[in-house]
């Protein structure tokens, strides 16, 4: 500390950031921005299955950003809720021949009630026991996968429920054509962007990212921290959810796998990648996972190795990640 | 004498087999300045924190406006007007200050609500605004409050606590880490608050405490060992004995 102190009223006209204004005009923006990108994507990557990837683990992570970057709370068990929306929606179709936005709308909210219950367990511990309870109740969703294999396929995954055309407003549009199929799923994706750009704007989206900020201080402030934590956790497994009904409608297919603890890593790799507590950061950091595994998937099997190097590099030396390090560099 | 604001009876706090709180009984009326005083590890902290919530009491009852605080969750304190700083500056370092405090107004209006813009309470950005300029911060609005000095990120605590309008206001060492020009900005502030507010003040400055307060409450190894006018706790043997001896020219 310095001896000289700075007098508590000094009428210091606070330094103008020249770039501040372009950043509130993208953030104004952020959600027609997004949406305008991720329509471009299967015309600019290499692969429309590439673009269809970027868009579902894209709307998982920024639903995990909403709970990780945007409320503090490092989860290791939101596969449970991708896997819950993606079965939920395959079962609904397959076994009960309900209609496939019926079934989403089943995957999602079967998604949030199974946040209510994950989250409501977990939400009064703290730290690395919050993360190794959100593991530990994933799991037991894991095994649950596992064993109801009647209901889920088990081992084999769950199949059995392809959606091929898409009824709506007496227009029936092919969903097997890869085209119609990935801008019928950017109708989800852009309904979870405004939903959670919503949420951010919100007087809630303020409440939780003083908690992220300062816990003991919102708590001294009059919020109760653990319902509104809670409540950041089921908002969180809704959107996941969704990404779980988007990938199950676009696979034909939920593999066990989407329940598997290394979906909770890849969640979590992702967001940083990206850059946590940044609005499209989660898009980027899908990307730049998928990308990175499929180029060093051909090169070799052990391509976990090079991406999880990379991912620590990230997290030492880009904290912000990919898209929250261009923002606050480049644009400034 | 007015009804008490606040009534504290056989009030104790325990860690494990540690006593650090015994059996305090005292009443606050409205409008006054009570001082906290004792030494390092007195319980005068422990106690602030059994008023505000924090912890819950081992033993003993308070009673606010009639109302009884045991069991009440920590943040329901504030809803109720017991508002509080802490002896280690508590603020939300990555926020602007302005946003500190706003957010600090927005927990009386709004919570859980997702569906409105944040900036659509223009009232607590106003009230913010206000708060601010009443602590000598309207200049740093804008800044990220961790940039702030010292001085200046303790009376942005401040401005947190006040927020809310408290009927009680409990200050944990606000001049705590300051330099003599800092001490002397955040003095002339508290005089300003002594005026309209009651408030708990704990201090180890004796100057200050002795001009701001209308009451001193002597702790020492978690029990009250006196109450009284400054002048009384001036001249009070014991109290001279286990505090104020080895505080001499401290102040
Ligand atoms: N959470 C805690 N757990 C264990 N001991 C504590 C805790 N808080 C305070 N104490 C102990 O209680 C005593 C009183 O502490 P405190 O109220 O902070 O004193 P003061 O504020 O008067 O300096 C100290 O001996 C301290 O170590
Ligand atoms: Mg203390």
């Amino acid at each position: 500390m310095t001896t000289k102190s700075v007098p508590l009223a000094t009428p210091v006209v606070p330094a103008k950031r020249p770039s501040s204004n372009l950043i509130a005009t993208i953030t104004s923006w952020r959600v027609l921005l997004s949406i305008a990108i991720l329509c471009l994507l299967p015309w600019v990557l290499p692969s429309k299955a590439l673009a269809v990837n970027v868009l579902i683990y894209g709307v998982l992570a920024m639903g995990y950003n909403l709970l990780f970057g945007y409320t503090g709370l490092l989860s290791f068990g939101h596969a449970a809720f991708f896997g819950a929306g993606a079965y939920i929606t395959g079962i609904a179709i397959g076994q009960f021949g309900v209609p496939w936005y019926g079934a989403v709308l089943l995957g999602v909210v079967g998604g949030g009630v199974l946040a209510f219950v994950i989250g409501g367990l977990s939400i009064r511990t703290r730290g690395i026991y919050f993360s190794m309870v959100t593991l530990a109740l994933a799991q037991l969703v894991y095994h649950v996968g596992l064993q109801a294999s009647s209901w889920t396929g088990g081992e084999n995954g769950l199949r059995g429920f392809t959606v091929a055309k898409i009824d709506l407003f007496g227009v029936s549009i092919n969903f097997l054509d890869p085209v119609n199929k990935y801008y019928i799923l950017m109708v989800f994706a852009a309904l979870a962007l405004w939903f959670v750009s919503r949420v951010l704007n919100s007087p809630f989206g303020a409440a939780i990212e003083a908690i992220r900020e300062n816990e003991t201080r919102a708590r001294a402030c009059g919020y109760d921290v653990e319902r509104t934590k809670l409540l950041s956790f089921v908002l969180s497994g809704l959107i996941c959810a969704l990404a779980g009904t988007m990938s199950a409608l676009h696979l034909a297919f939920v593999p066990l796998d989407v329940l598997h603890y290394q979906t909770s890593g890849m969640i979590v790799m992702m967001t940083l990648l990206g850059g946590a507590s940044s609005f499209f950061g989660p898009f980027v950091g899908a990307f730049a996972f998928l990308l990175m595994e499929d180029v060093f998937s051909l090169w070799t099997s052990h391509w976990q190795i090079i991406v999880g190097s990379i991912f620590i590099l990230f997290v030492l030396f880009l904290p912000k990640g990919i898209w929250g390090t261009f923002l606050a560099k480049v644009i400034r | 004498m007015s009804a008490p604001l606040l009534a504290v009876e056989n009030v104790g706090r325990r860690f494990g087999g540690f006593v650090a709180l015994a059996d305090v009984t005292a009443q606050f009326e409205p409008g006054k300045v009570t001082s906290i005083i004792g030494p390092n590890g007195a319980g005068k902290s422990t106690f602030f924190n059994v008023l505000s919530g924090v912890l819950t009491p081992s033993s003993g009852s308070i009673r606010f406006k009639g109302m009884d605080l045991v069991g009440t969750r920590q943040h329901r304190f504030v809803h109720l007007g017991i508002a509080r700083s802490y002896q280690i500056t508590n603020i939300f370092p990555e926020l602007s200050v302005h946003e500190n405090v706003r957010v600090a107004a927005q927990a009386g209006r709004s919570r859980y609500n997702i569906w409105t813009n944040r900036n659509r309470f223009r009232e607590l950005s106003e009230r913010a605004d206000a708060a601010l300029d009443s602590v000598g911060l309207a200049a740093k609005r804008d800044e990220t409050a961790k940039f702030l000095a010292h001085g200046q990120q303790r009376a942005l605590e401040i401005a947190i606590a006040l927020i809310s309008d408290p009927e009680v206001l409990l200050l944990d060492e606000p001049t705590a880490g300051m330099g003599p020009e800092e001490t002397k900005e955040m003095v002339a502030l508290l005089e300003k608050l002594a005026r309209e507010r009651t408030i708990l003040l704990v201090e180890h400055k004796m100057k200050m405490i002795l001009g701001l307060s209308d009451r001193i409450l002597v702790l020492h190894h978690g029990r009250l060992i006196a109450d009284g006018s400054p002048r009384d706790i001036q001249t009070d043997p014991e109290v001279r004995r286990v505090y104020l001896g080895q505080n001499d020219g401290y102040a």
